[in-house]
């Protein structure tokens, strides 16, 4: 299982509390795991990449373990420890005023 | 008695603010979305407990959201919760696609530049079915849903009417005004900032500048550009559609032909400059308006919060001053964020970029303020319940 933690409003949004627990089965590239994310919550399709070009959002932002994933390709593979649950997979609001 | 619902938008946030038909006990409820940047927020004429709201933010994009319980609850309509676990219906209520090549407009510099959605500005409910919305984006588009905000189709043809020439204004290039004419299903007129204002008589499929009239001398030097006008609010009563009242840039206008041919009627108003405009629910030839200084000092003349009442459909304009600030005051008031309601005596209402929401009960004679201290005002509608 996969933790994913959400920015506060898109927490508010998809109605979770806490962290969210995704089963990607063996599919666990950056792409996938926001696949399934918005298939599980379709809520937040369009909030984190535009639903027509699929790019990232200018003000979100994806780190794991430490590291800045933001710019990596959608079929990046995430790290043995976000995959084995052991550290979450973190979408983040930019800190950019407002 | 009948009750009046103000819906707020405001920067961060949306507010529904109810009382009885004397309007003098309000009850307030919210933040809705909070934290969001509520753009609009409009009930059907229908059904008055369907609503919607332009939701968005900056950092995750456009959403639409609608309660059918008069505001209480609200969900995301086609992008709900799964009804059951481990089915994934398709949400699309935040999807705004334009339709086809998506072409260029004028940029800033003059300059060719891709058209961009970036947000919904404005939603108007059809006035003879809950289902089928209007909605003016930035950039500007007019997009319509039939099903409830599942999904929503642009009417390209409007972006077809010299799309190329349009400019955005300070605040973005935004379809901003959608009127809808009672007498007639097939018109609609809107008005994009700044584009001008523009009218379909086939129910959105072909669409034509209406601003032949108006004066942008500064702005565009030809005199008889048809578009590329700043309008920033239209009115219509519904009693007479053909009669239409704009704030443009500068310039207070009227037009008593369905847009053919507009004339000036600002008179005696200490500034022409402004954003919105209103007609009184019971007297068509009741306007109302708040002059601001000028386009590069965006408050209030003198510090004095007036709002202007023409009784004469312009030319002649009075103060209205009672129980608004004289002194001091340098709020601005947004296009979208004055309303009437359909009460007697016409209840007026705005709100201002400094988050208070005035109302007036007696057509404007005095003002109290409903709230203080909300976040900046955006939008400000009503809806009377009976």
């Amino acid at each position: 299982m996969i933790r994913v933690s959400l920015p506060y409003h898109l927490r508010t949004l998809a109605r979770v509390e806490a962290e969210v627990l995704l089963d990607v089965g063996s599919s666990t590239t950056l792409g996938s795991v926001l696949d399934n994310l918005e298939a599980r919550y379709p809520v937040l399709r369009g909030t984190l990449r535009d639903q027509t070009s699929l790019k990232r959002r200018p003000f979100v932002r994806f780190f794991a373990c430490k590291e800045d994933l933001s710019h990596e390709h959608w079929d990046f593979a995430l790290p043995v420890a976000v995959v084995s649950g052991q550290e979450p997979f973190l979408i983040v609001g930019a800190m950019a005023g407002g | 008695m009948s009750k009046v619902r103000v819906l707020v938008g405001t920067k961060k946030g949306a507010f529904i603010l109810t009382a009885d038909g004397k309007r003098e006990n309000w009850e307030v409820s919210g933040p809705h979305f909070a934290g969001w940047e509520m753009y609009h927020l409009k009930g059907s004429p229908v059904d008055p407990n369907r609503i919607y709201a332009s939701q968005s933010s900056g950092w995750f994009g456009q959403l639409i959201q609608r309660s059918d319980d008069g505001g209480k609850t609200w969900a995301t309509p086609g992008g709900e919760q799964p009804p059951v676990p481990g089915e994934f219906p398709s949400g699309t209520s935040n999807r705004f696609l334009y339709e086809g090549e998506v072409g260029t407009h004028k940029w800033y510099d003059g300059t060719q530049h891709p058209w961009e959605f970036k947000r919904i500005w404005h939603l108007e409910p059809s006035l003879t079915d809950p289902d089928t919305v209007y909605a003016g984006a930035e950039d500007a588009a007019l997009f319509k849903t039939t099903d409830g905000g599942k999904v929503w189709k642009e009417l390209p043809g409007l972006r077809g009417t010299k799309g190329q020439l349009w400019q955005p204004g300070a605040g973005g290039m935004c379809l901003h005004t959608i009127v809808l004419d009672p007498s007639n299903a097939n018109r609609i007129y809107i008005a994009i900032s700044a584009a001008g204002a523009f009218r379909t008589d086939d129910g959105g499929i072909t669409w034509r500048p209406v601003n032949r009239g108006l004066k942008s001398n500064y702005e565009l030097p030809d005199p008889d550009a048809e578009v590329g006008h700043c309008v920033h609010r239209i009115a219509m009563h519904h009693s007479r559609p053909e009669v239409l009242y704009m704030q443009k840039h500068w310039d207070i206008m009227r037009s008593d032909n369905g847009g053919e041919l507009w004339t000036e009627v600002s008179g005696n108003l200490p500034s022409d400059f402004g954003f919105p405009i209103e007609v009184h629910a019971h007297e068509p030839e009741t306007i109302f308006v708040v002059p601001i200084k000028s386009d590069s000092e965006h408050f209030p003349p003198e510090g004095k919060l007036r709002v202007y009442r023409s009784r004469t459909g312009g030319n002649e304009w009075e103060a209205l001053t009672k129980g608004l600030p004289q002194q001091d005051c340098y709020v601005n008031v947004l296009r979208d964020a004055m309303a009437v309601d359909s009460l007697e005596p016409c209840g007026v209402y705005f709100g201002t970029t400094g988050g208070q929401v005035y109302c007036s009960a007696d057509s404007g004679d005095s003002w109290k303020a409903i709230v203080r201290d909300l976040p900046g005002v955006l939008s400000v509608e009503t809806q009377t319940i009976p």
